[in-house]
């Protein structure tokens, strides 16, 4: 019996456009779209891909009940065996779209789902324990190889064969741990992995520690009439021109710009330059992204004491979680230095 | 991002995003959800005056969250 697969993907990968049909809802299609012509290939004759399952990034993200449900409902409609989704690579939106189309179908229709992200995709903390993940390249260069993972761990989890641990299937660990039989004790390992590490060789612990990403919160404003308040953003909103050459994705660097002498972001003194989504709002006024005007004016009103005079700001979108939290720590460093109280940090 | 300018600065950091998830993942710990994903604090569609309002709103409701004594992650949902 062949297996049906349906394969979700994004407006992108189907052809209708990038940002500007990010709202594009969902609907399905008899057959392969777009990377579905590869994965059709890699499937032979053991799988078929019945259908494709369409929706815009942006629609899923912003409305992400009603887009779960009806893509649901348009998988469901083509009675797969299987459900494979992306590869979304480092996009942000798409991760989160895949691992959530991936875990709800699986919970609603008892079908194996795989999907294919980069491990600092925001999609793998949420789904990794609920979906299979194989570990993708963080941008469509590695389209290849992720096709290969989907469609082979795809193939084995529709057979119901087991599956190896995630570091040999090429999959994001789904932290389950499975009891075996070693021909060595415990105090013999531990002497080998002991001897390995002194020795300066690869070694692997048996048992991973949580990465929590989680600090205690601060202590409120006591009192927000003498409070000073500073505004950053990864919206992408930087001077004309962008002096400093802020990348547009993927971004390495940010920008601190003085405002003490503006009132208001116009179309002519700032610009958005990010490249994750649709910025016609943003050019028409940078300030429905990074709100000047509205904050001098509860500065004016007396509702905070001042607004701290200059702006942090960065592209978010497929930028690394390490140079992300480098911003954060340089830029809290600063803050701190300069006396602000209280930080509204807008993103897209 | 969020996180560490918190934890290096040591002041309250409110962030403002439309995918709440997103916002639970990387530790925000004071959350605002926004508009859209192309403007989180903006209602162009709906025209200058509707726009300024809602920004307005949500500039001060992230206000009151900086105020606001929490012990974990919360979301400053909208009245």
């Amino acid at each position: 019996m062949t297996i049906r697969v349906v394969h979700y993907i994004n407006q992108f990968y189907a052809g209708l456009g990038g940002e500007e049909a990010a709202n594009h809802l969902p609907e399905s299609r008899e057959g392969v779209v777009g990377p579905g012509m590869q994965l059709k290939a890699l499937f032979g004759d053991r799988a078929e891909i019945v259908g494709t399952v369409i929706c815009g990034d942006g629609y899923y993200g912003e409305h992400m009940e009603e887009a779960r449900a009806e893509c649901l409902k348009l998988i469901g409609a083509f009675k797969p065996d299987l459900l494979v989704a992306g590869p979304g690579f480092n996009a942000g939106r798409y991760g989160v779209a895949c691992g959530d189309v991936c875990a709800e179908a699986g919970k609603a229709l008892g079908i194996p789902t795989v999907t294919a992200l980069y491990p600092e995709n925001p999609g793998v903390e949420l789904y990794a324990k609920k979906t299979v993940v194989v570990q993708a390249a963080d941008s469509a260069r590695g389209m290849k190889a992720a096709l290969e993972g989907m469609a082979r761990v795809g193939l084995k989890l529709a057979a119901g064969e087991p599956m190896g641990p995630a570091r040999l299937e090429g999959t994001i660990s789904r932290g389950i741990r499975k009891n075996f039989f070693s021909t060595t004790n415990g105090a013999e390992r531990a002497v080998a992995m002991l001897l390995d590490k002194i020795a300066g060789k690869p070694f692997r612990t048996e048992y991973e520690m949580p990465v929590f990403n989680r600090i205690p919160p601060a202590a409120p404003i006591k009192d927000m009439k003498k409070a000073t308040i500073a505004l950053v953003s990864s919206g992408g909103i930087v001077p004309k021109g962008n002096p400093d050459h802020i990348r547009v994705s993927s971004a390495e660097t940010y920008g601190r710009y003085d405002i003490s002498n503006l009132d208001d972001l116009t179309p002519e003194t700032y610009e958005s330059v990010h490249g994750g989504y649709d910025r016609v709002w943003a050019s028409e006024d940078p300030d429905v992204v990074l709100p000047v005007d509205v904050m001098r004016e509860l500065e004016r009103e007396g509702v905070f004491a001042k607004l701290y005079d200059h702006i942090y700001t960065t592209t978010g979108t497929g930028t690394a979680v390490a140079h992300a939290e480098r911003f954060g720590r340089e830029i809290g460093a600063q803050l701190k230095e300069a006396g602000v109280d209280g930080v509204i940090l807008t993103s897209t | 991002m969020t996180r560490e300018i918190e934890k290096a600065a040591g002041i309250p950091v409110v962030q403002i995003a439309t995918i709440v998830p997103i916002m639970l993942t990387v530790g925000s710990n004071r959350i605002v959800p926004g508009v859209a994903i192309p403007h989180p604090v903006g209602e162009p569609a709906k025209g200058p005056e509707a726009d300024r309002k809602a920004r307005r709103e949500l500039l001060l409701r992230a206000l009151g969250a900086m105020t606001t004594q929490i012990d974990e992650q919360t979301i400053f949902e909208g009245k």
